[in-house]
């Protein structure tokens, strides 16, 4: 199920000089890097250095101009969203994604069921225990299952953005992408946020964009450095601080 | 002269502002520093009347300005330079300049004397004053933008990261601005990310993270202490 | 009959007038959608209120004129106070509600043309008689006179934008409405002006075609339809596009008169739409942007 599937030795996801130009401008040069397993990998980099634009390529959003993707050992570079995500790459947003006219549960449910038996339009939705199941379980590692029943638009920003996390679980992936997961939360908020993701990190590998740097510190096992699109340095996080060229980048001194 | 006292501010459900206190007296240049996503811009925004806070206060020489619209806050004295610069694309560079100098109350002589002073300090404008914006270069927009800003005769300007994306050649000419406004008396607000740039113009600096001020100290002392600014703003 | 080439020339000069008079409506729709995002569904009814205020102006004092004034600063006035009272409060909520809005103000103002003079057709006596010899044909000078006078105001209106200090205003409120207000420009002021300077060359369009056509509360709907496939077809908010494209849609119907019935040609319009959709949805007349 997960984990496991596919190649099992080798990086989850490894990129060959994934490049894409905008007309004129380069946005991701060249990239190369690759995730083993199980990991937490953080991307930063100042501003303008291409983290979400190569975070769109992993993720199908964008179509990279070259270069190529390998999930599992599978090149994935042009592929569109649904399709990634039927490969084991699942995603949270900056904007959240949620039903807001339907309960929590109803929204992981709904993943879930997307993953399981997505054509099958004919059974009642509470026949299939599995799903339901799966679900709550979702609920729990994200710490929302008090509130499974409460309306997704009556949830305050930083659970919505929790919420979000829960629905990219719940299609079951082997790599979770997540695009600055605690932005515009408060310190509480993002400490939970943190807890949370550690939880999950046990059973899937992750990536995450962020800004905060003390979610990333705290929470990666290595950190990717990108400036003007390119690999500057990557490392552990003790490495990445004493690193004088990723200060540089980040102080402009 | 203006101060922020507890500010708070949502995009939608968003809290991006919780709770910024903030003062720039009469004539002083306030570096505000902080990582991207921290609220810096938002501050600003929040300034100029083109986000409403939802909390607290914000006073511009005794006189409270929280939610007033962003045209009345130009006519206060307030003028902003935002971060993308957005200059009129399709209007010339001397329209764009007008934007701010046909206001109710300033005579034709005074038009002049504006223009010339600002075509002193940015010859290349006075060379395309007849090219749309669009056609400038970044560095070109950016002087551009902020010449716009001084059609408005302010008290103080919001500096949105004015350096970014530009040359050091260009980031050197925008510390001369920077100096000349100073020196003209006109207070200024500065985001930036370059931290050298803020700590050299700033007479104060506040440091901003998630949503709050973490850090205020006057400039010197933070030129020579680093730890602060790294802890805050380094990896 | 006359020969083909004779006909295309009469249909040509024919095009072009409708097409003047569209664009009067036209350029009044476009700058609205340009600087407030308005999608405005009545203003086909402004152009059908103007005519009949015009009627009934040229009914009392005689003077066409003088109506085709009165009309213009009438509706643009009425114009104003109906953005102030029932789009401003609007502003900034989803399109859908001011598409409703502007939809549920044109079937109040058709019912009130209704119940204000009655269901006959109204028809106004053009100023100018007179006609001159083409082909086969004896064509109304007023004809011409519609299609010059069309021209002298959107005339006026480019360089009211051009060159006058309303008119950057407004040009910088199009481009970019936020920063417009940080200089310090009233942009909500500008909405009002903007809307009534639409309203107003909306009603002179309809005193102009008054006595080409009856007016009856119903024109509204022809008008509000074609130009909104100009909007389309010329690029939203772009004023030089919505002119040409003006003048391109008319003399399309034109010429597919000549072969369809008049009611049928209006086809050609549609298809341009859809085409344009399709293939080039920033307006046929707009460089695509990169």
């Amino acid at each position: 199920m997960e984990g496991g599937r596919g190649a099992a030795s080798g990086p989850i996801l490894r990129t060959e000089g994934l490049t894409m130009r905008f007309g004129g401008l380069t946005a991701v040069n060249k990239v190369s890097i690759a995730i083993p397993r199980g990991e937490i990998r953080a991307i930063i980099g100042p501003n303008g250095a291409g983290k979400s634009t190569f975070f769109n390529c992993l993720t199908g959003v964008l179509q990279p101009t070259s270069g190529r993707i390998f999930l599992n050992g599978e090149d994935v570079a042009g592929l569109p969203p649904n399709k990634v995500s039927h490969k084991g790459l699942a995603r949270s947003y900056q904007i959240t994604n949620i039903l807001p006219g339907a309960s929590v549960l109803e929204n992981v449910r709904i993943a879930a069921q997307s993953r399981r038996h997505a054509w099958n339009m004919v059974r009642n939705r509470f026949s299939f225990p599995d799903v339901m199941d799966r679900a709550r379980a979702v609920l729990d590692s994200v710490g929302l299952r008090e509130q499974e029943d409460e309306l997704a638009a009556n949830l305050s920003h930083g659970a919505q953005r929790n919420l979000e996390i829960g629905i990219a679980l719940a299609t079951e992936p082997q790599l979770l992408c997540l695009d600055e997961p605690t932005a515009g939360m408060s310190v509480s908020e993002t400490r939970t946020t943190v807890e949370l993701v550690r939880r999950i990190a046990k059973d899937l590998t992750v990536v995450i964009v962020e800004h905060d740097m003390e979610v990333v510190m705290g929470l990666a096992k290595t950190i990717t450095v990108l400036h003007y699109g390119e690999v500057l340095a990557e490392g552990t996080p003790a490495q990445i601080q004493a690193n004088p060229r990723v200060q540089e980048v980040y102080l402009k001194t | 002269m203006l101060t922020l006292d507890n500010i708070h501010t949502y995009y939608g459900k968003s809290h991006i502002l919780h709770g910024v206190s903030i003062e720039v007296r009469a004539g002083e240049v306030v570096g505000l520093l902080g990582r991207n996503g921290v609220g810096k811009s938002t501050t600003l925004k929040t300034v100029m009347g083109l986000v409403r806070p939802s909390d607290g206060s914000i006073t511009f020489e005794g006189r409270e300005i929280g939610g007033m619209a962003a045209h009345h806050v130009a006519h206060l004295g307030i003028a902003w330079v935002p971060e993308d610069r957005r200059i009129f694309r399709l209007l010339s560079v001397m329209e764009n300049l007008r934007t701010g100098l046909d206001r109710p109350g300033v005579t034709e002589a005074r038009r002049t004397e504006l223009l010339d002073k600002v075509y002193a300090s940015f010859p290349v404008l006075a060379e395309r004053r007849n090219q749309a914006g669009g056609t400038l270069s970044g560095g070109e927009q950016q002087m551009l933008a902020i010449a716009r800003a001084m059609m408005l005769e302010p008290k103080i300007i919001l500096l949105d990261e004015p350096t970014e994306g530009l040359m050091p050649r260009m980031v050197s000419q925008i510390r001369e601005i920077i100096d000349l406004l100073h020196r003209d008396g006109v207070a200024i607000l500065l985001v930036e990310q370059n931290v050298p740039l803020t700590l050299e113009a700033s007479d104060r600096v506040y440091i901003m993270e998630k949503g709050v001020v973490r850090h205020h100290a006057p400039a010197a002392d933070l030129r020579a202490n680093h730890a602060v600014i790294h802890q805050f703003l380094g990896v | 009959m006359g020969l083909p080439l004779e006909q295309i020339i009469i249909q040509t000069i024919n095009g072009l007038v409708n097409g003047m008079i569209l664009a009067l409506v036209a350029s009044g729709l476009t700058l609205i959608f340009g600087i407030m995002d308005v999608v405005n569904f009545a203003h086909g009814e402004l152009v059908m209120l103007g005519a009949f205020v015009g009627a009934t102006t040229l009914g009392v004092t005689g003077n066409f004129w003088l109506a085709l004034m009165a009309a213009t600063l009438a509706i643009a006035a009425f114009g104003a106070i109906l953005q102030v009272s029932t789009l401003r409060p609007l502003l900034g909520r989803d399109p859908l509600t001011t598409i409703l809005a502007t939809f549920g103000i044109s079937l109040v103002l058709q019912k009130y043309a209704l119940w204000q003079w009655g269901p006959s057709a109204r028809k106004l006596q053009e100023p100018i008689t007179g006609q001159f010899s083409l082909f086969y044909l004896q064509y109304p000078w007023y004809r011409i006179a519609t299609a010059l006078i069309s021209a002298a105001i959107i005339g006026a209106l480019y360089l009211f934008l051009r060159y006058g200090k309303y008119g950057i205003w407004i040009r910088a409120a199009m481009q970019d409405r936020v920063m417009a207000q940080a200089m310090g420009i009233p942009v909500p002021s500008l909405h009002i002006g903007v809307f009534a300077i639409g309203a107003g060359m909306a009603a002179a369009s309809g005193v102009l075609f008054g006595p080409l056509a009856g007016v009856t509360q119903n024109i509204g709907a022809d008008f509000t339809l074609r130009a909104f496939i100009v909007v389309v077809v010329g690029g939203m908010g772009n004023l030089g596009g919505s002119i040409l494209a003006s003048i391109f849609i008319s003399l399309l119907e034109a010429y597919a008169s000549l072969i369809v019935s008049p009611s049928q040609a209006v086809i050609v319009s549609f298809v341009a739409l859809i085409l344009t959709l399709l293939f080039r949805p920033t307006g046929l007349f707009v460089p695509t942007p990169k």
